[in-house]
């Protein structure tokens, strides 16, 4: 029996050391040697401290975007458009950036807000796609998706063309008491770090013991049920997006007021749909968002290094997370597999 | 085919769900399994047909020791059961439901499928159309396309678990003329689980009674309900008297009630049900009683008329405002829909309650649950999921997650699936509610029940209520009339 909880224990472990097999396999397979395949990515990604700030600094977005759809997610709902609403958070930080003057505070804490609201905004529009137009939040929030990339492209190329002439790569560098305060000379500000750990804690305390958290959590379990019990569905589904939109937002005033200086095409670089796999990998528990999300920025900034090292491309980190991810949904779940003597569907029968 | 189950043993944590039984079954034969809930009737059933591994004891077929992993492999060797509650489906047509779960046919052929389907139907005397869709079908019809499927998989051996709850009369005589050729003239074996006593004395050869886990005794039929109410009850139940609390006040009053779904209008309608008064509605499924309850509930949209609550009017409150004025409503699901699989009691308690500020007091909500598990007498703790009890504690689950106090109560099927017992200790806590001044209204697929706890009664056939009626001055025989369409 004790070999068996050990083993249960030990269990998560598998597909992470699946996809390292797989991953070294494919090494092999273009004759590069795995330990200096794996050397390289860890070089990469923390060989110096600016590549620690970079992990870091490419952590922060992440982490806001995938704390916010661990919410969506508790409440069963698909939210794919959290890439447009990035977008849409740089967008409308970017706009203040550009036309606003304030002092400086004052400037910082509206870009916050602004982007958080344009988030909210742009997924309570997918949201009531949702619940007032029939339309499936996973199709509502693509469409949204190509629409923010599309008036993204819009405006760098129109009203917000630097002056010199359409290079169609992005606008003016903003002016420098409208970007985030850095750490000596990385992309990384300190205060989106503070930002990303008190969204982190808020959701894991809403989750845990609000009303709220266990509405969400009850409506997507079972919709019906959680209506005859209570639960007013619509207006939960429309806050949970809202909410998921605004960490979003901020995770896209990050990308463009610290990661950049300016608003550039394809802003947020498939963090959202990274993100998605973040939360999938930490089976929709906040509390392990942030160290999936630091796994995965680490092996993604290490495989530009890796790409210089041994000429291989850099999506080799993409398949690592990408096969990793797969594996964990595949054999993650001991018991739906019916090992160690485990099986799904025991119930606790009188009758 | 010749079946023995030998000392099956079947534990749940705790919980001994079958502690050590041996029954046998012969070709040709309708075998009763008694019981009262809770006597492990559903679990040894689940045992036979592949769905749980006993912890001990063995299977024989033709006396050969046999193993079932699932259902599929219980199938392969000719045993199909027919659940309490029908699965959860993806909507198809009949002629679909028919050919899935079946190997080897990767594109089937339609005409042959459906020729197959009726030719099966028509032998034991159903009548399908294959083109109609599974959810616009009553809960007996699905069960028929359920055992036509089981037939043509060649079950040799049928198992229905409590097959008659909310099928009509009619369904019922149906599926019993079906049952009984199929045992008798074409050498089935025929398994029928039921706490119903008349059931079980109407259709069975042979009747194993089950208690607590255990064979408390075998007997060949026919014979006397007295002897089957001694085999499975140690004490009997008591049928109490109840004075009648009804008061002046009306609680619940319809006003030119006009509401209907796709697939039945009801209305012109007028109602007034008075406080402490059990107001039950007679009918077969689908006759507009549910969406009667629903409307009143706030579940479906009015098309005319009022609805007042206490002089109210809550014609334009949504479901939860109406729940906050005091109107608490059981719907017939459980599973889907009334409970939320995967959340524990306490959970239930704290969705179903006014919410009080924004963070959970879980110990408040603790000492909620526990109260009601008592008083509800629920097997399980308030950290079991729901999913995790039985089906006659999680009816009681939901009874007890019933506001209180609430001004009307609306219950569908408010006691299916639990024994004469637990269904009388049920109406017992209903009628506190009463004496205190709540209105219910209810309907269910028993008439005794309705006859029994009801003040005033009326029917419903294809959406037109009829005359009401005093439940002391009727009978079932009346009611069942009225339910025709003599209204």
């Amino acid at each position: 029996m004790t070999g068996r909880i050990w083993l249960r224990r030990l269990w998560p472990l598998a597909p992470i050391i699946g996809s390292l097999a797989i991953t070294s396999g494919l090494l092999l397979l273009f004759g590069v040697s795995p330990f200096e395949g794996f050397g390289a990515l860890i070089q990469g990604a923390f060989g110096t401290q600016a590549k620690v700030l970079s992990v870091a600094a490419f952590w922060v977005p992440l982490t806001l975007a995938a704390t916010g759809l661990v919410v969506a997610f508790t409440a069963g709902l698909w939210n794919i458009g959290v890439e447009g609403q990035i977008v849409m958070g740089a967008v409308a930080a970017s706009w203040l950036a550009l036309r606003f003057d304030a002092p400086r505070p004052i400037l910082l804490a509206a870009e916050i807000l602004i982007a958080m609201a344009a988030g909210a905004l742009w997924a309570g529009l997918t949201a009531l796609l949702k619940t007032r137009g029939g339309v499936h939040e996973i199709f509502g929030g693509l469409a949204l998706n190509n629409v923010a990339i599309i008036l993204t492209n819009f405006l760098i190329s129109g009203p917000w063309q630097p002056p010199e002439g359409g290079t169609f790569r992005g606008t003016v560098p903003f002016p420098d008491k409208a970007l985030f305060p850095l750490l000596g000379e990385s992309r990384l500000s300190p205060l989106s770090v503070l930002l990303t750990i008190v969204a982190v804690a808020a959701v894991y305390f809403i989750l845990r013991g609000t009303y709220w958290g266990l509405k969400l959590d009850a409506l997507g379990r079972n919709p019906r049920s959680a209506f005859l019990l209570g639960v007013s569905s619509e207006r939960e589904v429309v806050f949970a997006m809202m909410f998921c939109g605004a960490l979003a937002g901020l995770g896209g005033a990050v990308r463009v007021l610290s990661w950049f200086d300016s608003l550039r095409q394809s802003i947020s670089g498939g963090i959202g749909f990274l993100a998605l796999l973040v939360v999938m990998l930490a089976l929709f528990r906040v509390i392990l968002v942030p160290f999936i999300a630091f796994f995965f920025s680490a092996v993604l900034n290490g495989s530009i290094s890796l790409q210089l090292r041994t000429q291989l491309h850099s999506s080799l980190g993409g398949i690592l997370t990408s096969v990793l991810v797969l594996l964990v949904l595949l054999f993650g779940d001991y018991r739906r597999l019916g090992l160690f003597g485990a099986r799904e569907g025991e119930t606790l029968a009188d009758e | 085919m010749h079946i023995q189950l030998e000392d099956i043993r079947k534990y749940f944590g705790e919980v001994k769900a079958n502690d050590g039984i041996s029954l046998e079954f012969m070709p040709g034969n309708i075998y009763g399994v008694l019981g009262e809930n809770g006597a492990g009737k559903t679990t040894l059933m689940k045992v036979l047909s592949g769905f749980h591994q006993p912890n001990q004891g063995t299977i024989k077929i033709d006396d050969a020791v046999i193993h079932f992993g699932s259902p599929a492999d219980a199938l392969d060797s000719g045993i199909g059961m027919i659940y309490q509650d029908p699965l959860d489906e993806p909507n198809m047509r009949v002629v679909e439901n028919y050919v899935l779960g079946r190997s080897g046919m990767m594109a089937f052929d339609q005409k042959q499928a459906k020729r197959e389907l009726n030719a099966i139907a028509e032998s034991i005397g159903f009548e399908v159309n294959p083109r109609e869709y599974i959810d616009t079908l009553s809960l007996g019809e699905r069960q028929q396309l359920e055992l036509i499927r089981l037939l043509s998989l060649g079950a040799d051996l049928l198992i229905l678990d409590e097959p008659t709850t909310g099928i009509s009369a009619d369904q019922k005589k149906l599926l019993f003329n079906s049952l009984q050729k199929l045992a008798h003239q074409d050498g089935k074996i025929v398994i029928l689980v039921s706490h119903k006593l008349s059931e079980v004395q109407e259709l069975c050869d042979h009747v194993y009674v089950l208690r607590r886990g255990k064979k408390v005794g075998e007997i060949e039929l026919p014979t006397t309900k007295q002897e089957l109410v001694d085999l499975m009850f140690e004490e009997l139940p008591q049928r109490t008297e109840r004075a009648s609390h009804v008061k002046e006040q009306a609680m619940l009053e319809l006003q030119n009630l006009h509401v209907a779904d796709g697939r039945i209008a009801v209305g012109p309608l007028e109602l007034e049900v008075r406080a402490g008064e059990v107001f039950g509605l007679a009918g077969l499924e689908g006759s507009g009683q549910q969406l009667l309850l629903r409307a009143v509930a706030g579940l479906e949209d009015i098309e005319e008329g009022k609805i007042f609550l206490d002089k109210l009017d809550i014609t334009r409150f949504s479901y939860h405002r109406r729940k906050d004025a005091g109107v608490a409503y059981m719907p017939a699901g459980r599973l889907e829909a009334g409970l939320v699989a995967g959340l524990d009691l306490v959970e239930h308690f704290v969705l179903a309650e006014p919410q009080e500020g924004f963070v959970i007091q879980r110990e408040r909500y603790q000492q909620l649950t526990k109260k009601r598990i008592e008083e509800y007498k629920i097997v399980g703790q308030p950290s079991s999921n729901v999913e995790e009890l039985s089906g006659g504690n999680q009816q009681r689950a939901q009874l007890a997650l019933l506001r209180k106090p609430a001004r009307l109560v609306l219950l569908e099927h408010p006691t299916r699936g639990l024994d004469v017992r637990s269904a009388e200790w049920i109406w017992q806590r209903l009628f506190e509610r009463v004496a205190g001044g709540t209105a219910i209204v209810f309907y269910s697929a028993d008439l005794d029940e309705i006859v029994e706890r009801s003040d005033r009664i009326a029917a419903f056939s294809g959406g037109r209520m009829s005359r009401i009626v005093r439940a002391d001055q009727t009978t079932t025989d009346e009611l069942g009339h009225m339910i025709g369409g003599e209204i």
